[in-house]
């Protein structure tokens, strides 16, 4: 089908585009497109007008600064997973990264746009709250940061006020030797995640000091396993602890959908908390 | 309606669209190309995949507006002089369509990522051509098509 009419608007700056949004009945912003244009072809969407971010080049671009890795919120996808930062410092994400869509996707997705339209199994919104990112989102009332994990207030919303948009995140990075994986289970490559699972695991005295396991697609946001997280910490990496972890899974309370039933996606969760975990384990390079 | 120039294939067409027009819409019914193809329109099956300033694209998953200024390839700038391109000419050789209605899309996807890496790895060529649908299963001959082009005996 072909997208309703609307009225096409191309700041230039992010003042400008602030101005837009605060001015304009029922705007939306244009980021990448890729799941914005599908839900306008479908009529998913009716805004009365599209403010293209495209032609800032301010709110893209990636930047290492002191500890911390700075992404604009309109860097594509593709950029971020061929940094040489995110690939040396940040595996996980790039792991992550590289089962958002395909090729021709990420090269026009955002790593904001992602965020933004928050999708409950989206790759981006679970290995953000893994990774523990920091928001940067500017408004006519200035600019304020959020953690990610206050991010999501429920279903595809984010803590966003109507009159503002993200800028941009900031990912620290890691200081301690750590672990960490990211995987999902998808019908087809390339689709979004039935469930997804990122862990990370630091290493102390051969043991595991700290543990952090975030689950998507079992809840209308990214879910964190803190009884598992807490539960493993100060214990032996092994089957059986990792086992225990992955039991915690029992307590979820995913939804039933078209695709699979909720009982499904708990079984899967665990399976990929197991999973998650042993790789993560094997990638801290423990002596 | 807005302004909008596309260099196409080397080609400058200035046309006057919708805000609403899809690059894919554009490129057919604007400048007249027709080898790129319509499929899905949301952004699921590839057939519509041009290369954006050399990258592959859905264009269905963008608006003509915003490709104003950009340089565009489809399928109709493969051949040269009346000359197949080698990925089509393999295409053909290898049996690697039968309808060829994804055809065109398959082509620019693969002219796309053996340009960025032409040592491109199995694994990398595969997850790539993942990307696009192809509703008479030829999946296995056009990857060997593809691995051809790059100079690998059939597998």
């Amino acid at each position: 089908m072909k997208p309703p009419v609307f009225e096409y608007h191309r700041p230039a700056s992010l003042t400008e585009a602030v101005d837009m949004l605060g001015g304009l009945e029922n705007a939306r912003l244009l980021a990448g497109g890729q799941s914005l244009m599908p839900m306008l072809a479908m009529r998913f969407a009716f805004p009365d007008h599209l403010i293209d971010l495209n032609r800032i080049p301010a709110l893209a671009g990636i930047a290492e600064d002191g500890g911390t890795l700075r992404v604009g919120a309109m860097t594509r996808q593709r950029d971020l997973l061929d940094h040489p930062v995110v690939r040396a410092r940040l595996p996980m994400l790039a792991e992550a990264l590289e089962q958002v869509g395909h090729r021709q996707t990420r090269n026009r997705g955002t790593v904001g746009g992602s965020l933004c339209h928050l999708d409950p199994a989206a790759e981006l919104v679970a290995v953000a709250t893994a990774l523990d990112a920091e928001l940067e989102i500017a408004g006519p009332r200035g600019a304020r940061t959020l953690p990610m994990a206050a991010f999501p207030l429920g279903f595809m919303t984010p803590a966003l006020e109507p009159d503002e948009l993200l800028t941009g995140l900031r990912f620290a990075l890691p200081a301690l030797p750590q672990g960490a994986c990211f995987t999902e289970f998808a019908r087809r490559h390339g689709d979004y995640a039935i469930v997804s699972a990122a862990a990370i695991l630091w290493p102390r005295d051969g043991r595991i000091g700290r543990a952090s396991i975030t689950l998507g697609g079992v809840g209308p946001v990214p879910v964190r396993l803190e009884a598992a997280e807490a539960a493993l910490a100060g214990q032996r990496a092994d089957a059986e602890s990792f086992a225990a972890a992955a039991a915690c899974c029992g307590a979820l309370d995913p939804m039933d959908d078209a695709q699979v039933p909720a009982w499904y996606r708990r079984r899967l969760a665990a399976t990929l908390v197991r999973r998650a975990l042993t790789t993560a384990w094997e990638r801290a390079d423990v002596r | 309606m807005h302004d909008v120039t596309l260099c196409l294939n080397g080609d400058v067409h200035r046309i006057r669209v919708e805000a609403r027009r899809t690059l894919l819409d554009a490129i057919r019914e604007d400048c007249g190309a027709t080898g790129t193809h319509a499929g899905c329109e949301h952004g699921v099956c590839g057939a519509c995949t041009v290369l954006l300033d050399g990258e592959p694209v859905r264009s269905c998953l963008m608006f003509a507006v915003q490709a104003d200024g950009r340089e565009l390839r489809t399928v109709e700038g493969l051949a040269k002089d009346g000359v197949l391109h080698k990925l089509q000419q393999s295409f053909i050789d290898h049996h690697a369509l039968q309808c060829g209605y994804c055809t065109p899309g398959f082509l620019m996807l693969a002219a796309g990522l053996i340009e960025a890496d032409p040592d491109l790895s199995d694994a990398a060529l595969i997850d790539g051509l993942s990307a696009n649908l192809c509703r008479c299963t030829g999946y296995a001959n056009i990857v060997a098509a593809v691995r051809a082009v790059l100079g690998r005996a059939p597998s």
